[in-house]
């Protein structure tokens, strides 16, 4: 008679493919994983807390600091989310919407970079990791020059943007997008036919459409469970109604799926800048909304009616009336939310932030149980979760 | 629509409603946290409520009753959103899970008993989730100071 | 090899290679010298992310910055570690694991802390967070940014490396004479 025995693995929180300080609790029947119970929260920093402590206009850089691989729709989702409790939504300038719009596609594609470098690096593939970190460098010098900042960028503000776009900066994103699509078929050229790659992802990971939606799946995870639901064409922001894009879904729901889903997803995000591009156009950047936006630095250092003003929002922030708003934009790894209590005083009374990450690991146990140890690397690549809006 | 569906549920639930709220074209639906379960089951299966985006909860210190639990919820097919909440005293503080109805809801409830000390009656797994499982106290209450209980706040150097 | 040594040992004791009296093939330094030396050009730190700042660490690693020119591997394990990067927000949470997996490093080693949290809490000042990782740990170099660039990373481990350098009585405490000595 056989003796049926379990072994219980402790993975993570210092293990290089939990990417960032995940733990999990393997029980494991030989090579099968029976049961997996994930511990997260070591890196909880009470963001939400501490928001309740600032005004509105301090709060933003915490956002940058949630979903660092994609600080800029981290600040995005946070300021429309703003602009909604504060009712300045539709006087927010063209150039603005589209300069925020064109920023989001590009951390998408930066976040998504970091998604394939770490994911082929966990399954064996190194060079994919350097490529990868390669055209991200660029990202970081677009980010550097529009914002000072390679990875915090802080750049949106409430009511528009922090400073108009350096000379030039156009070309250089021109520049980056025209590559891009050659490097991501250089990626396809090393994974898509690689035997090896095949063989680590096709049918791994995989959950049903409507365990999905049970479970809380968002962005490219549930798409590719053959859901066809994106925020940024059902229930547009920030004029992403204007812009012509394809929502990627697959049928299948297997790691395979997901990362040639995500690669699409980088193309189209290419079309999106091409046209936010075409659509740029000379105009102000901050909404004419003197109560709530700084004054443009030039009239502060030249007039004391703009320099007590700035002084004014600085020191005391504005006030939005009391209510409650949840606002949510697709970020990178799926609806982003937050979800916004005034109590008509200046510092936010209650920000809840949902992070599409959270959500998704939840899901982990369920895909990884009966597949095989191997298998659980990959499908935490699979999930793209990043702890910093796990924990937050 | 979202007016069509809070019209049918009064009708459905006409004890459970307390409050309709709009603000910024979003409707705010309070009901008795007795309640709680067979409003969602009925949202989800009824009114097509399908997918919980998000469930949380808010702390007003010196109000009566003092928690709100509140679910946001999203309707895939018709891209609408819903948000009930229902309020949970001080003494009794506990609520039904609602991780029977939508399973994503066990991660949330967990976090909101880790930061608020809300109780979920019935939920399968009700342990800490963000602090460690010997922390004391519920950080994200007003009355827990930021800081920590134990450690001053950080005064500024010129002061 | 052997051009490395000769110049790095050059630059620690240069009379017997500059006069060159003993040919090209023997170089002359104290053990000291020689344990620091072959310390300080083979750090292996461990792979160990906490937040944001493991990202620059990734980028300072990867194509544009390269640190395998300094001899600098990631290594997965503690075991064969010898430096430790805290690349982020340490909490309460994650502080014993940090002391687990500092204890399982092997001496000598060292400790860098990269990033405002790491040093001081940064901007969270809450109720869950250490507000300095110096606090548990032994620091011997402190990068500020949030995060550092991979710039400010390479700084430190430079500074790091000629930290090492002026070490004293290395070759002594490896065989078990005495401590080593900071510089």
């Amino acid at each position: 008679m056989a003796i049926k025995e379990t072994m219980t693995v402790n993975m993570g929180p210092q293990h290089p493919s939990t990417h960032g300080v995940l733990q999990l609790i393997l029980e494991l029947d030989g090579e099968t994983v029976v049961k997996a119970v994930p511990h997260v929260g070591f890196l909880h920093r009470g963001v939400e807390k501490l928001t309740e402590y600032r005004s509105y206009h301090k709060a933003l850089p915490l956002t940058d600091r949630l979903d660092y691989l994609a600080p800029m729709s981290n600040n995005l989702g946070y300021v429309l989310a703003v602009e909604k409790l504060l009712g300045i939504t539709d006087a927010i300038p063209q150039r603005a919407k589209v300069i925020r719009v064109m920023m989001a596609e590009v951390t998408r594609i930066k976040s998504h970079l970091v998604w394939l470098a770490t994911h082929a690096l966990d399954i064996g593939a190194m060079t994919v990791f350097l490529y990868c970190f390669r055209e991200r460098e660029m990202i970081m010098d677009l980010y550097e020059k529009i914002s000072g900042a390679r990875m915090t960028s802080n750049y949106f503000r409430v009511g528009g943007l922090s400073l108009d776009l350096p000379a030039g900066f156009e070309q250089d994103v021109k520049a980056f997008i025209d590559s891009m699509p050659g490097h991501i078929e250089t990626y396809e050229g090393l994974l898509s036919g690689n035997a090896i790659w095949k063989r680590r992802t096709i049918g791994v990971g995989h959950i049903s459409a409507a365990d999905a939606i049970d479970i809380g799946l968002t962005g490219p995870a549930l798409r590719c469970s053959g859901v066809d639901w994106d925020l940024r064409r059902d229930n547009p922001y920030s004029g992403y109604e204007e812009y012509d894009f394809k929502v990627i879904t697959r049928e299948k729901g297997d790691t395979y799926d997901r990362y040639t889903a995500r690669l699409d997803e980088m193309r189209e995000s290419c079309k999106i800048i091409q046209q936010c591009l075409d659509r740029l156009e000379d105009g102000p950047i901050l909404a004419d909304v003197p109560w709530v936006c700084l004054p443009p630095k030039k009239d502060v250092l030249n007039s004391i009616e703009a320099l007590i003003h700035q002084f004014k929002i600085v020191t005391e922030g504005f006030k939005p009336e009391p209510g409650e708003i949840y606002q949510g934009i697709e970020a990178p790894k799926g609806e982003l939310g937050y979800y916004m209590i005034s109590d008509g005083s200046a510092n936010p009374y209650r920000m809840k932030v949902r992070p599409p990450s959270f959500v998704n690991l939840q899901a982990l146990p369920q895909m990884i149980e009966g597949a095989l140890l191997a298998d659980v690397i990959a499908t935490i690549g699979t999930l793209d979760i990043v702890l910093g809006e796990i924990d937050r | 629509m979202s007016q069509a569906v809070v019209a049918k549920l009064k009708q459905e639930y006409p004890a459970a409603v307390v409050d309709v709220v709009e603000h910024r074209g979003e409707t705010t639906v309070t009901v008795q946290k007795e309640d709680i379960v067979a409003v969602c089951t009925y949202l989800k299966n009824e009114a097509g409520y399908n997918f919980l985006c998000d469930l949380c909860g808010v702390d007003y210190l010196g109000i009566e009753p003092r928690f709100m639990v509140v679910y946001n919820l999203y309707n895939i097919a018709t891209k609408e959103r819903l948000r009930v909440k229902a309020a949970v005293a001080e003494q009794s503080c506990c609520i039904d899970t609602v991780s029977g109805v939508w399973a994503t809801a066990n991660w949330h409830e967990r976090e909101c008993w880790d930061m608020f000390g809300i109780r979920f009656n019935n939920h399968p797994d009700l342990r800490r989730i963000l602090m460690p499982a010997d922390w004391v106290g519920h950080p994200l209450r007003k009355d827990y100071p930021l800081q920590g209980p134990d450690r001053q706040p950080y005064q500024g150097r010129l002061s | 090899m052997g051009v490395d040594l000769q110049r790095d040992v050059a630059l620690t004791a240069p009379q017997a290679v500059k006069q060159n009296v003993l040919g090209d093939n023997i170089i002359t330094t104290s053990l000291d010298k020689i344990v620091n030396w072959s310390r300080s050009r083979s750090m292996w730190p461990m792979t160990f992310g906490l937040a944001c700042c493991a990202i620059e660490m990734m980028a300072a690693g990867a194509a544009r910055y390269d640190l395998d020119r300094f001899g600098i591997l990631f290594r997965a394990s503690p075991r064969q570690a010898d430096l430790i990067i805290i690349a982020g927000t340490v909490t309460y949470k994650m502080l014993p694991v940090i002391h687990t997996v500092y204890e399982q490093m092997p001496e000598p080693k060292y400790v860098i802390a990269m990033g405002a949290c790491a040093s001081s809490g940064g901007v969270f000042d809450t109720y869950s967070v250490v507000q300095g990782i110096d606090t548990a740990l032994p620091v011997d170099v402190y990068i500020p940014g949030c995060p550092p660039r991979p710039e400010g990373l390479i700084y430190a481990l430079i500074q790091l490396q000629e930290k090492i350098m002026r070490e004293k009585n290395s070759f002594g405490a490896a065989i078990g004479v005495g401590e080593v000595v900071s510089g």
